[in-house]
């Protein structure tokens, strides 16, 4: 177990990287703390798997250092690193049987064979395997194949940290969930620091105590999955994170005043002295209301989708698609033609990175 | 499923059937003709039932080259797969050097048999050869035209040239398709290169060494061109292989009768190897998924 210091890490994969366009993953300083579960969350290409690799000792960094408990690991190779990790696809020796698969790490360390007979039994009773321990890897089911590999990692119990590389992708949708809730599970167990790397946002809500969202290769925010709900730290957090996404419009502030499009929008908070042209408003569909008469943003309701717990309401302002979301059940008022917001949900920001406020 | 029965579809079939009978179907048949019958000349035979069988496989000359053609198949094979396997985990495996190594590796299997034959039989000559004239020159007594062991040793050797390549390039070919994620795995479980080798490599590597090794039994059994070119199955009858073996009696001597007799024993011989081969690896593959 332990906790991670990422040290002014970055990393490219350019030998000579001028500018930082070069960079794979943009210069970060974090710390992880022993015990918790991460979640890498991002589009592809964002950086997320450079990151996972240089935690897990398959990538050394070009800049910065890796810090385990204090230690600088940075260059050290992965099998001195005690980090255990789950790939994307299921990765089981085929000729072995389930028990010799997840025997192989410690014989590979020299253990005897009574002390890895009781770890393995109780490893695989912690993940279920137990009925299959006699069997051959190779004809399972693509999530035991997936808990084999976890298996594997938890047999060792000096792993610091255990890593999973989207290890759902390959897992049917209605095992997904389950196997899901019982890393969750273990991960309360057991206590020790996961990282998981997803583009699933759901994955990454549920899983972590603290996503870091991350975007070319740039960790845009870390925060739990409620502070990148309400206030995400950069346009794209909003984008990403939610369904449907924020609605960010372009906007000019004044005070605790907006104005979208020459519209008046009253803030919850002051913003004295913003300026820029690159000043835009965001805020959630959940947080957006359809309103008839006077007050508010004119739009036209494009079309309405009924997802069953909801309704999504896609509609055009001056171009621009809106997005508002009524629960199910509330109706939606047929001469609808404008939308409110509520003002303390709002967030302001200036070149894509949210403004603080302060108290009106 | 309702099936529909239409006879007219045989037609469909037809031209296969067409081309199979001249390619394969009539040259054996005819061959399995002249193995039961007798000539002396004139275009006239006489039936002799199963006598040229009995006679083949009485006849010590068979034998021993039956003999010499297992342990020259076998002595390659335990020389080609390993070799191939070991050269496979050597080569790079991207960037420039992987394709060179592709090229430098491809090239004795595209020369002619006959001219590879030419090569090593000019290469082992101790008037001109570079590698007879060297180790002439350093005291070894090397002549393939009379040393029945150097005569065996210039033709194995010739062989795992000619064809080490292809066991090595299909080999690659499979460690190629073991996504990175496996080795990754296999350093962070802490395992050895043996270990990597063993559990990883090899059961990875298993569907392209059945073929390659099929493919090396078949040709190898069958070799004629490059022995025929070196030694010419000499000295005495020392590298006298089947192939060879056959053709003397075939051609050089005109004994149709025998000659087809130990064709198609020869032929079947190849047929129950092979099949006794795959099934026993496909049964060991069967057995692995249980």
């Amino acid at each position: 177990m332990a906790e991670i210091h990422l040290k002014n890490l970055a990393h490219s994969y350019l030998p000579h990287p001028a500018g930082s366009a070069d960079y794979a993953l943009k210069k970060i300083d974090h710390v992880w703390e022993d015990g918790k579960a991460y979640a890498l969350l991002g589009p592809s290409g964002c950086g997320k798997s450079t990151l996972l690799n240089i935690i897990s000792g398959l990538l050394i960094p070009s800049e910065g250092q890796v810090l385990f408990d204090g230690k600088d690991v940075s260059r050290l190779p992965t099998e001195q690193r005690h980090i255990a990790q789950v790939f994307q696809f299921p990765v089981v020796y085929d000729t072995m049987t389930v028990y010799d698969n997840l025997a192989f790490p410690l014989r590979n360390r020299g253990h005897d064979e009574d002390v890895i007979a009781t770890r393995v039994k109780d490893i695989a009773q912690m993940l279920e395997l137990t009925p299959d321990l006699k069997k051959k890897a190779r004809g399972l089911t693509a999530d035991a194949k997936q808990k084999i590999s976890l298996g594997r990692g938890l047999v060792r119990q000096s792993v610091a940290a255990i890593l999973f590389d989207e290890p759902l992708t390959v897992i049917d949708p209605h095992l997904k969930w389950m196997l899901r809730m019982q890393l969750k599970a273990l991960h309360k167990q057991l206590n020790r620091t996961m990282i998981y790397v997803t583009h699933d946002q759901t994955e990454a809500l549920t899983f972590a105590d603290k996503v870091v969202v991350m975007y070319d290769g740039d960790v845009v925010q870390m925060g739990t999955p409620q502070e990148l709900f309400e206030r995400p730290a950069h346009t794209f957090v909003g984008y990403f994170i939610g369904s449907p996404g924020m609605n960010v419009l372009p906007a000019h502030v004044d005070g605790a005043q907006a104005y979208v499009e020459g519209c008046n929008v009253a803030l919850g908070r002051g913003y004295p002295g913003i300026s820029g042209s690159n000043v835009e408003i965001g805020v959630r569909p959940e947080f957006t209301h359809l309103t008839s008469g006077r007050e508010g943003l004119p739009v036209t309701i494009k079309r309405i989708e009924d997802i069953g717990r909801m309704k999504i309401v896609r509609a055009d302002f001056f171009g621009r698609e809106v997005n508002i979301t009524v629960p199910d059940g509330q109706p939606i008022p047929l001469d609808a033609n404008r939308i409110v917001f509520d003002p303390s949900r709002i967030n302001i920001y200036c070149d894509g990175w949210i403004v603080n406020g302060e108290a009106a | 499923m309702n099936k529909t029965y239409n006879n007219r579809a045989w037609l469909m079939v037809l031209p296969v059937v067409i081309l199979v009978a001249f390619s394969a179907v009539i040259p054996l048949m005819t061959v399995v003709n002249y193995s039961v019958q007798d000539t002396f000349g004139n275009n006239e035979f006489y039936w002799v039932g199963l006598e040229w069988y009995t006679e083949i496989l009485n006849s010590p000359r068979f034998h021993d080259a039956l003999l010499r053609q297992f342990f020259f198949t076998g002595v390659i094979l335990s020389i080609e797969i390993p070799l191939g396997i070991f050269v496979a985990l050597h080569m790079p495996k991207k960037g420039a050097w992987a394709s060179v190594c592709l090229v430098l590796m491809a090239l004795p299997l595209l020369i002619p048999w006959n001219v590879v034959g030419t090569i090593w039989q000019i290469f082992g000559r101790i008037d001109i050869g570079l590698l007879g004239a060297t180790m002439e020159a350093i005291g070894v007594d090397y002549n393939y035209t009379q040393n029945i062991t150097d005569a065996w040793l210039t033709v194995v050797v010739m062989d795992v040239w000619h064809w080490t390549s292809l066991v090595a390039l299909l080999c690659y070919a499979g460690l190629q398709s073991i996504p990175d994620a496996y080795f990754q795995a296999a350093k962070i479980d802490g395992a050895s290169r043996w270990a990597v080798f063993r559990y990883i490599e090899l059961p990875k590597m298993h569907r392209v060494l059945l073929i390659a090794f099929l493919l090396r039994f078949m040709d190898s059994f069958m070799i004629y061109t490059e022995p025929f070119v070196v030694t010419g199955g000499g000295p005495g009858n020392s590298t006298t292989l089947l192939s060879l073996d056959l053709v003397k009696m075939a051609i050089g001597q005109f004994d149709l009768g025998p000659a087809a007799a130990f064709s198609i024993v020869y032929f079947l011989i190849i047929l129950l190897m092979s099949w006794i081969f795959y099934t026993a690896m496909t049964n060991y593959d069967k057995g692995e998924q249980q």
